[in-house]
């Protein structure tokens, strides 16, 4: 009897651990699935003058170079915008309100807004900006980005400072310092790695974007760098591109989504690098 | 720090005489200065969504206005007449996340299981930074490749397997009905479950980790399989967390836009199969709102994205409650 227990329960085990390294496997199978997909179909496309041609009208063929340039500048600009927003709620609530109220609420919001609908954000600056202003634009765009910068930043800049020893704040206070300048001397310092890393993930996040931008900065056909015009951006591109019968348009379109993941998967990456000397240590 | 402050002054100041309380003071004014300007920030997150809120209801006040509560089930979708009810919409919003979540979830639950308790230290970062760059990949991304090389695979392999063999059975013959289109609600949940697998994974793995090796040493001490460990020690220790973790995958499956766009067909009905077309909240919006010309369609529109907001909101309250539990009972 004890036997067939014993027996019973080592089917049992083994049967779960053979569930459990063939989920690893399933998971693992997608991304190597998708990534070899998305070079397959990408790199065929790939040249020169992908990056030095306008996006072409249809049957024609033409290059990124507009929606490259108006993903840049609006990546760019919404983390300028987010950044330092990002940077000093997490300092207040690290630094200056750690054990607030204030705190716990907007960290509680702030956990919200890190997984809230994009599209929502779309939404959100259509109404405060498109339909005020009456046009779509580049700026727009940016904003909405800038949304979500903001959430990821205050993530890591709080998580971050809140690892710095307080023994290095009593040292700056014992010799003076205000709080003020004990935080961007010593504090932010010491953080600087993982709140870089912090920029960097945001950076990740927004380059692959789509949703927020579609009735923001909308698309644009041309070369234009003016903010205040609808612009192209790569993932909206590759959403018109894509879902389009021309197959000169599919073909650029799995060429964006190579770039796109490329840059992503460096960017995310890199931000590893940086953060992982921080943890063995 | 200020004597370094007046050498600083004095040396760019040659002749005037050092002012102690001067300088003090402008170093009393900075420092309220700025600790006034990160609260402003921090005060500005709850701006940003007072803001989403406010603007929302805002911009869909002329529609809920026109049609009242009872936007919330009304099947009808009708840009010609003017007519627009949310109900297929949060159908197949509903449908494809919880499709998404059956088969992510165990899933997610055996990897973290893997990673935690079976795998061999050397394999552990890698395989976990693999999962998460899974979770790093654009939504649009897995829109295209859904789009072109998931639905044609399901549409010549495992639909038609589906409809073949539960096609005639009574009660599951309307799920799976209707010809193999590829694209539809069926292919949209597969695909919101590989993309919020690495969330729930992610999750599920930290909470596993965190249950005190001591009780799992007792429990593998007194002679249990690895199972037994996880079935009788870690789930229950880890349990809030695995709930938390879950509710934030299914708020994310809810939620994605580019993903689903792709491949859900955009179709305004109600199918009681789950092989057909169909739409979800986010991907009307997305498909529909720069055709939207009238009003009434453009505020229908922003009703939607309330309606979304609210439910994913909902969720991730419930499911950051749950975490921030876990986290107080690690801290505590």
């Amino acid at each position: 009897m004890n036997h067939a227990l014993y027996s019973c329960r080592r089917q049992k085990n083994r049967l779960v651990v053979s569930l459990s390294v063939a989920a690893t496997l399933f998971g693992l199978a997608w991304l190597v699935l998708i990534l070899g997909v998305l070079l397959w179909k990408g790199f065929s496309g790939l040249s020169l003058a992908v990056f030095t041609q306008m996006t072409p009208p249809p049957g024609a063929a033409g290059g990124l170079l507009n929606p490259i340039v108006g993903s840049l500048i609006m990546t760019g600009l919404a983390v300028l915008i987010g950044t330092p927003l990002g940077i000093l709620a997490g300092t207040y609530m690290a630094e200056y309100g750690r054990y607030d109220r204030l705190t716990s609420v907007v960290r509680f919001i702030n956990d919200i807004l890190l997984s809230a609908p994009s599209i929502v954000i779309g939404l959100f600056i259509y109404e405060v900006m498109v339909a005020r202003m009456g046009h779509f634009s580049g700026f727009a765009g940016a904003i909405a980005l800038s949304v979500i910068v903001v959430p990821v930043v205050v993530r890591t800049t709080e998580d971050m400072l809140t690892l710095v020893p307080d023994t290095l704040r009593e040292a700056g206070a014992s010799i003076g310092l205000p709080r003020a300048m004990m935080i961007t001397k010593v504090a932010y310092r010491a953080a600087r790695a993982g709140m870089v890393t912090g920029v960097l993930l945001a950076v990740a996040r927004i380059s692959g974007e789509t949703a927020p931008l579609l009735f923001t900065a909308l698309n644009n056909q041309f070369w234009s760098a003016d903010l205040n015009t609808p612009m192209a951006s790569l993932p909206v591109v590759i959403f018109q591109f894509a879902l389009s019968p021309y197959q000169e348009w599919q073909q650029l379109a799995w060429t964006g989504a190579l770039i796109i993941t490329l840059a992503v998967l460096a960017l995310s990456i890199v931000a590893r690098a940086l953060a992982a000397p921080r943890k063995s240590s | 720090m200020v004597d370094v402050a007046l050498q600083h002054d004095a040396g760019a100041v040659v002749v005037a005489q050092p002012d102690r309380t001067k300088v003090l003071q402008k170093l009393k004014f900075t420092d309220a200065a700025f600790r006034n300007l990160t609260r402003a920030a921090a005060i500005a997150v709850l701006v940003i969504l007072g803001g989403i809120i406010v603007s929302l209801i805002h911009g869909s006040s002329l529609a809920l206005g026109q049609f009242g509560i009872g936007f919330l089930w009304t099947e009808s979708w009708n840009p010609v007449t003017g007519n627009f009810g949310a109900l297929a919409p949060i159908y197949g919003t509903i449908v494809t996340s919880v499709i998404a979540m059956v088969i992510a979830v165990p899933v997610g639950l055996f990897i973290a299981l893997f990673l935690t308790e079976l795998c061999p230290m050397v394999l552990r970062r890698p395989i976990g930074i693999a999962i998460e760059l899974l979770a790093g990949i654009p939504s649009i991304i897995y829109g295209i490749w859904g789009l072109f090389i998931f639905a044609p695979f399901l549409q010549s392999t495992v639909q038609p397997f589906l409809i073949e063999t539960f096609g005639h059975i009574p009660g599951l013959d309307t799920l799976f009905a209707g010809p193999p289109y590829g694209i539809g609600i069926l292919t949209s949940g597969l695909v919101l479950a590989i993309m919020v697998l690495p969330f729930i994974t992610s999750i599920a793995r930290d909470v596993f980790e965190a249950v005190p090796p001591v009780l799992k040493e007792a429990a593998y001490g007194v002679g249990c399989t690895t199972w037994e460990v996880v079935r009788y020690v870690v789930l229950p220790y880890a349990r809030v967390g695995v709930i938390g973790g879950v509710m934030l995958g299914l708020g994310r499956a809810l939620g994605e836009t580019m993903a689903v766009t792709f491949v859900i067909g955009n179709a305004h009905r109600i199918s009681g199969s789950i092989l057909a077309p169909g739409t979800t909240i986010s991907a009307t919006i997305a498909n529909e709102f720069t055709e939207a010309v009238e009003d009434i369609y453009t505020s229908s529109l922003i009703a939607l994205g309330l309606i979304l907001f609210a439910i994913t909101f909902i969720v991730l309250a419930i499911a950051r409650y749950m975490l921030m539990r876990v986290q107080r009972k690690a801290g505590a």
